[in-house]
């Protein structure tokens, strides 16, 4: 199978080797035709976002305002913080020049002359690697103005790299603009949507890593050829990161519409231990778990997988053994929800805080069964009443969980109905602290 | 004392700024240049970002108390930080939280008395497939167990 994002090319983090492989002729190809043609040709592809949302990307490039009169922006996301995902980093490492080739080709199909690279505060050496890679593109006169040399274009646009600082909302792509701006990572009420109204007031796109990384070769190779690969309706291959109670843990790049049980049991090694599977979740995180006895036959793509009652999200699938305490993982996941929830909508910000206070007391084995419902019933609260998709993504697991694992949670359920008022709903994020007092 | 910023990292903090249409916008690379010179966010820090990028200090602090990733405190030389998130809690996370913290006899975001090492308890770091995980300062040990985090401490002892 042919690998698109993650070819199997030694060195090809170098820029020489990616040259030598037919780097950059993409964009070169990009710059010989209009803007509209590229947009296009992406459309017609069917290329969909792998940030979370598997959105149309040619779609999204042409919500961009035609007209010039103010400057427009190119955002790439790789904050790459939903528990379970690890792919992105693996581009910054292994093929960031087909990256920056990307952001060349979209940043001209949307004609933004800027592109900021957002990159998680924790990756501190994948951003050094990236930078490198920048750097190696700009002294080659790939990137900046040279490139209107280098391709014959009167085209030019620099990238930088953003470095984060710790939190998990600046994914989301409003909170990650105003992280840009210099200020607290808060998401925007929508609309205006960023296309009209994003980085400082202006038309602003942004995309996942992944997604900006598969632009070349579908241009190099043409829409018709991407199209066909994988499922038709999300084509292309996906980058698979495989988590938990696996033998051989690690991201795959394998065509969308992979049966998710072939990816557990012939590309991840199977489970440790051959122990029966009780719980996967698809997709990050956020996404519905799936009972052990709901994979066989599933597919992974953004359809196969919502007729599945599930989600694609990242890709990041996590296998859970039988003997996983699903009581503990519940806690655990509703705690970072919590913790990273910003604060700004009370539904998410009291919810989240409820959810884990409820979870941690079943976890405790002082729950009730009304606890149960009381769990649905707050997610469900929670759930389309929020700013941002934080409130689902907090709200899924808990609402698919309980339900899926209905008579596993009932048989961790006290006996004795133990309902302590003493329950104080810790609202804030967690900050370290008292300050130190600004002296003058 | 007053906190100013190195001759290297003035030029690097000017580099930055110059990449965004408003000062404003450089400030979380500021607190980054200024944390690996200063070690932690103090007040000075503080006033000297915002006299430079005309910033407010309540901005300033809003920014530094929203992202986890500021210190709001000095932190040991070797800032330990292990994820317990779901894929690491599935393979030891926990236990090798627990392990380092009995050791050092810290907890999460105190530092040990000779200042040498601080503790956190991290979300997920990318790392779900290379779990579980530890990381020092800015770079990551993967993959690793009880054994390979005794290695790592003494080693750091013996850097120091
Ligand atoms: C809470 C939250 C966190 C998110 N985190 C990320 C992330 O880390 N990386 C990412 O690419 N998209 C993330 N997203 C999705 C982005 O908002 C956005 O849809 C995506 O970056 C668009 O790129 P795409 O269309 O190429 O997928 C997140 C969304 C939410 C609601
Ligand atoms: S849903 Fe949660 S994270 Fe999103 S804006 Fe509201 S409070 Fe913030
Ligand atoms: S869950 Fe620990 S690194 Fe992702």
């Amino acid at each position: 199978m042919e690998k698109i994002v993650l070819p199997d090319i030694e060195n090809l983090h170098l820029i020489d080797i990616y040259i030598a492989n037919g780097g950059f002729e993409a964009a070169k190809k990009a710059f010989a035709k209009t803007p509209d043609d590229i947009i296009d040709e992406v459309k017609k592809s069917g290329l969909r976002g792998r940030g979370g949302a598997a959105f149309s990307a040619g779609l999204k490039w042409s919500f961009m305002p035609k007209s010039n009169d103010k400057p427009k922006y190119l955002c790439i996301n790789g904050d790459e913080s939903e528990p379970g995902s690890f792919k992105d980093r693996q581009i910054f490492e292994y093929n960031p020049h087909q990256l920056i080739e990307g952001i060349l080709i979209a940043a001209y199909a949307i004609q933004a002359k800027i592109t900021y690279i957002y990159i998680r505060g924790e990756y501190h050496k994948w951003i050094k690697l990236l930078q490198k890679a920048l750097d190696d593109a700009y002294a080659k006169g790939y990137v900046g103005e040279k490139m209107k040399e280098t391709f014959g274009t009167d085209f030019a646009c620099d990238i930088y790299i953003h470095k984060g600082a710790g939190a998990y909302i600046c994914g989301e792509e409003s909170a990650l603009m105003n992280s840009i701006e210099g200020k607290r990572g808060y998401p925007r009420v929508k609309p205006p949507f960023p296309a009209q109204n994003g980085l400082w007031g202006n038309p602003t796109t942004i995309n996942n890593i992944e997604t900006i990384t598969n632009v070349p070769p579908i241009i190099n190779k043409g829409w018709e050829w991407f199209s066909k690969i994988g499922e038709p309706k999300h084509p292309g291959t996906l980058l698979f990161g495989v988590s938990g109670h696996v033998n051989k843990p690690g991201v795959y790049e394998l065509p969308s519409g992979t049966l998710l049980t072939d990816i557990i049991y012939n590309y991840a090694g199977g489970v440790i231990g051959d122990k029966q599977i009780l719980c996967v979740i698809p997709g990050g995180s956020s996404m519905p778990p799936l009972r052990g006895d709901q994979l066989e036959g599933v597919k992974m793509d953004a359809e196969s997988l919502r007729a599945a009652g599930s989600a694609i999200g990242t890709g990041g699938i996590i296998v859970m053994d039988e003997d996983t305490d699903l009581v503990q993982v519940l806690a655990r996941i509703s705690h970072f929800y919590h913790h990273e929830s910003c604060g700004q909508c009370t539904p998410c910000r009291e919810g989240t805080g409820w959810l884990e206070k409820i979870l941690r007391r079943l976890e405790r084995g002082e729950g009730s069964v009304s606890d149960l419902d009381l769990l649905i019933s707050v997610a469900s609260n929670i759930e389309g009443n929020t700013i941002c998709a934080l409130g689902e993504a907090a709200a899924w697991p808990v609402r698919f969980m309980v339900t899926r694992f209905r008579d596993y949670f009932e048989a961790r359920v006290g006996k004795e109905v133990t309902l302590s008022v003493k329950n104080k709903v810790h609202s804030m994020r967690h900050t370290a602290i008292p300050l130190a007092p600004v002296t003058k | 004392m007053e906190f100013k910023y190195s001759e290297e990292n003035q030029k690097k903090l000017d580099e930055i700024v110059s990449h965004y249409p408003h000062k404003k916008a450089g400030t979380m690379a500021a607190l980054w240049l200024a944390q690996e010179q200063n070690g932690w966010i103090s007040g000075e820090v503080m006033e000297e970002i915002s006299a430079q990028l005309e910033v407010t200090l309540e901005e300033i602090l809003g920014v530094i108390t929203f992202y986890t990733m500021y210190n709001k405190n000095p932190m040991g030389k070797f800032h330990l930080q292990v994820c317990t998130n779901v894929s690491c809690m599935l393979r030891g996370g926990y236990q090798i939280y627990d392990h380092v913290k009995n050791k050092l006899g810290i907890g999460n975001m105190q530092v040990t008395d000779d200042k040498l090492f601080s503790l956190e308890e991290v979300e997920c770091m990318g790392s779900c497939g290379t779990a579980p995980m530890i990381a020092v300062n800015e770079d990551y040990y993967e993959n690793i167990n009880i054994e390979d985090v005794e290695k790592i401490l003494e080693s750091l002892k013996n850097k120091n």
